[in-house]
């Protein structure tokens, strides 16, 4: 009964109403939350709401907090809170192995790794994924993609095209921890080989192209891809692309375990080294490392050049295929080719959106322009501000030391 | 330029019945249909192209019809296993090199074949080659092919076994007189063993496999009106502004050597 009351203070309404009162503000300051107002309402003061801005004009944020420069902000925060997945003692392991391309986990080899932790969940109990790499490593995200346990051969043994080498390092592990599960990416990339390598040699009979693993059977494409088989799952996985969807809501340990020393194996094959491949007989849309020249680049020859020494595929914009400096199939964008390069210079390119589309997937982007508010700037990994061509006759320099001082080293 | 010093080399070339993969009507598989044709550049003479199954098959007269005289067909039934058939007959009288495709066009289509065979003969393999680019002192160089339109150099010693790219040159035409003429020798003496596992397996035409939807994780409205309509914005990179040409020539320079694109 009492609630429904309304009590009012004349002196707090009287101070509220006085602003020379010597109490003013404070009273204000401590009862924005509600003001009553005489009729027992309440009342809002429409003075108080909002802040002002920078430039001295009121801002009303009427997002409350969502506001682009608020949200960036929480979303670093976003980062630190996933939960991290744990695994002290493994019953089992369940080994992958990563293409690695370049160093790095491709989208295949995260889907691989995504499925290997539903097999995980299906089986039950404590089991690890444990993923093993050969050579270097560029990958700093192992922890977000799922890998509980990261084995790394290095050496020069395991460098290049080292297959045999390799299979014996799988072998090795199959003996030592015999994995629940054999996961690889059935891609062009080295992960069909080592695959199938290992297969043969374990005597597993592999499920290839597989794109529906269960715990009981697997749908496998066959007949070159016009069929799907159903087969009881089986120990020695190639998987499909886009298998099972990647890890993206748990940390993982990515411990590491200590590999094992292995002796120099006899090989029966022997690695020549990549063979020089003219650049521009290269498909753009395949292309590794494309140069694009967009209306910045004035010095045509120069840029040729630049190309040819960097051992890069040429790429344009739409306004340079237009102003007929390049050919049609040279270009990149919507309009053009969508190209996956995994570094990607861009001179003198400022990025409309349709060329951003067409670069999409590029790794590594690097901008060269004069205008630093451009948007290839803004998504670049790294932004050079100046002139395109003075700075790829710089680049030809360095680029031309390097080599001659490859050649001394060699002789 | 395929060797011609080499002359007695010995090539067998196996084949397999492709599929087209639109109209799904028998044919000449591709990267077969590529290992006859190297083959005939390394060795017109010493070439034998073999197959394991029905002898009957017509499309058979296609690979006859590149120029070959003789096919060698080992009878198999359609559910046999091929492998132990084809070692078995490998292992009487191994050639130099033996060239397949990388995967089969029918059937399971896994392309361990190649590794099966080279597991029971004890030969290495190499995968996915372009080019043979020369045979001296019982080695043989060979091109590669990797993603991207990349080759890469490797030497093996002979005999090995070697699976053809999509790379490599294509097969020339088939001619439909001299695919009439070749002879089929059909050899039923082989051991033939039943593919029992795959017995067990139940085959259905292609499903369309489901498009992975782009998945927005959002909390609130304001950021999902922001996933659909942000423009690609890398995480924040590096800005080189005050510094002169060359020390930004020379930042780029260390981002390509580190990335490995420049060799």
């Amino acid at each position: 009964m009492s609630d429904d009351i309304i009590r009012r203070d004349p002196r707090a309404e009287w101070i509220a109403r006085n602003r020379l009162h010597p109490l003013h503000d404070a009273m204000k300051q401590a009862g924005a939350a509600e003001v009553r107002g005489p009729s027992g309402l309440i009342r809002r003061n429409p003075h108080a709401v909002g802040f002002i801005g920078p430039n001295g004009i009121k801002r009303i944020d009427r997002l409350n907090g969502n506001s682009q420069a608020g949200g960036s902000r929480r979303a670093a925060a976003k980062t630190v809170d996933l939960p991290l997945h744990r695994v002290e003692t493994p019953d089992y392991y369940i080994a992958v192995v990563p293409d690695l391309i370049g160093g790095r986990l491709t989208a295949h080899d995260k889907d691989v790794l995504g499925q290997a932790h539903q097999l995980v969940s299906a089986a039950g109990g404590a089991g690890a994924v444990l993923t093993i790499v050969f050579g270097d490593i560029r990958e700093d995200s192992f922890d977000k993609s799922g890998v509980d346990r990261l084995m790394q051969f290095s050496g020069e043994q395991f460098e290049g095209y080292a297959p045999e080498a390799r299979i014996a390092a799988l072998e090795h592990i199959e003996k030592s921890l015999a994995p629940k599960f054999w996961l690889f990416p059935d891609s062009v990339a080295a992960g069909f080989e080592l695959g199938c390598r290992l297969a043969a040699r374990l005597d597993e009979r592999p499920l290839t192209q597989a794109w529906q693993v269960g715990p009981e059977t697997t749908l496998c494409r066959g007949a070159g891809g016009s069929s799907d088989i159903t087969r009881p799952t089986q120990r020695l996985l190639l998987l499909a692309p886009e298998c099972a969807n990647p890890i993206d809501e748990t940390r993982h340990e990515a411990l590491a375990m200590e590999a094992v020393e292995l002796g120099a194996t006899e090989g029966k094959l022997s690695d020549l080294g990549q063979v020089a491949v003219d650049p521009n007989s290269v498909a753009l849309g395949e292309a590794e490392f494309i140069l694009s020249a967009g209306n910045g680049v004035s010095n045509w020859d120069n840029f040729h050049r630049a190309a040819e020494l960097l051992g890069a595929t040429e790429g344009g914009s739409r306004v340079v295929v237009d102003d007929g400096h390049m050919p049609r199939f040279r270009q990149v964008g919507a309009s053009g080719t969508w190209v996956t390069a995994r570094v990607y210079v861009a001179v003198g390119i400022s990025g409309a959106v349709q060329h951003l589309q067409g670069i999409g997937q590029c790794d590594k982007v690097v901008a060269v322009n004069t205008d630093i508010g451009c948007d290839m700037v803004k998504r670049a990994a790294l932004s050079v501000i100046d002139d395109g061509d003075e700075v790829l006759t710089e680049l030809m320099k360095l680029v031309q030391e390097y080599r001659q001082l490859e050649v001394t080293d060699a002789a | 330029m395929p060797p011609k010093s080499v002359a007695d080399l010995r090539v067998a070339a196996l084949i397999s019945v492709g599929k087209h993969p639109s109209s799904g009507r028998a044919r000449r598989a591709d990267q077969d249909a590529r290992a006859v044709e190297m083959g005939l550049g390394l060795a017109p003479g010493g070439l034998e192209v073999i197959h394991a199954g029905n002898p009957n098959e017509t499309v058979l007269r296609d690979y006859a019809g590149m120029g070959l005289n003789k096919l060698k067909v080992i009878e198999q039934s359609a559910d046999a296993d091929v492998v132990p058939a084809l070692s078995e007959y490998l292992s009487d009288d191994c050639p130099d090199i033996v060239l397949t495709g990388v995967r089969a066009e029918s059937g399971e289509s896994s392309g361990m074949m190649a590794y099966l065979l080279g597991e029971k003969l004890g030969l290495p393999v190499v995968t996915r080659i372009a080019e043979i680019r020369a045979i001296t002192d019982g080695q043989a160089e060979v091109l590669q092919a990797l993603p991207r339109g990349q080759r890469r150099a490797v030497r093996v010693a002979l005999p090995f076994i070697a699976s053809v790219d999509s790379a490599a040159a294509p097969a020339r035409q088939s001619a439909y007189g001299p695919a009439m003429r070749a002879e089929l020798e059909a050899d039923s003496r082989g051991i033939e063993i039943k593919d029992e596992v795959r017995a067990g397996w139940e085959e259905n035409p292609a499903r369309k496999r489901p498009k992975r939807l782009k998945v927005v994780k959002a909390k609130t409205a304001a950021d999902r009106f922001k996933a659909a309509t942000a423009k690609a914005t890398g995480d924040g990179g590096t800005v080189m502004r005050d510094e002169t040409p060359a020390e930004k020539a020379k930042a780029i320079f260390d981002l390509l050597v580190e990335e490995g694109v420049l060799r």
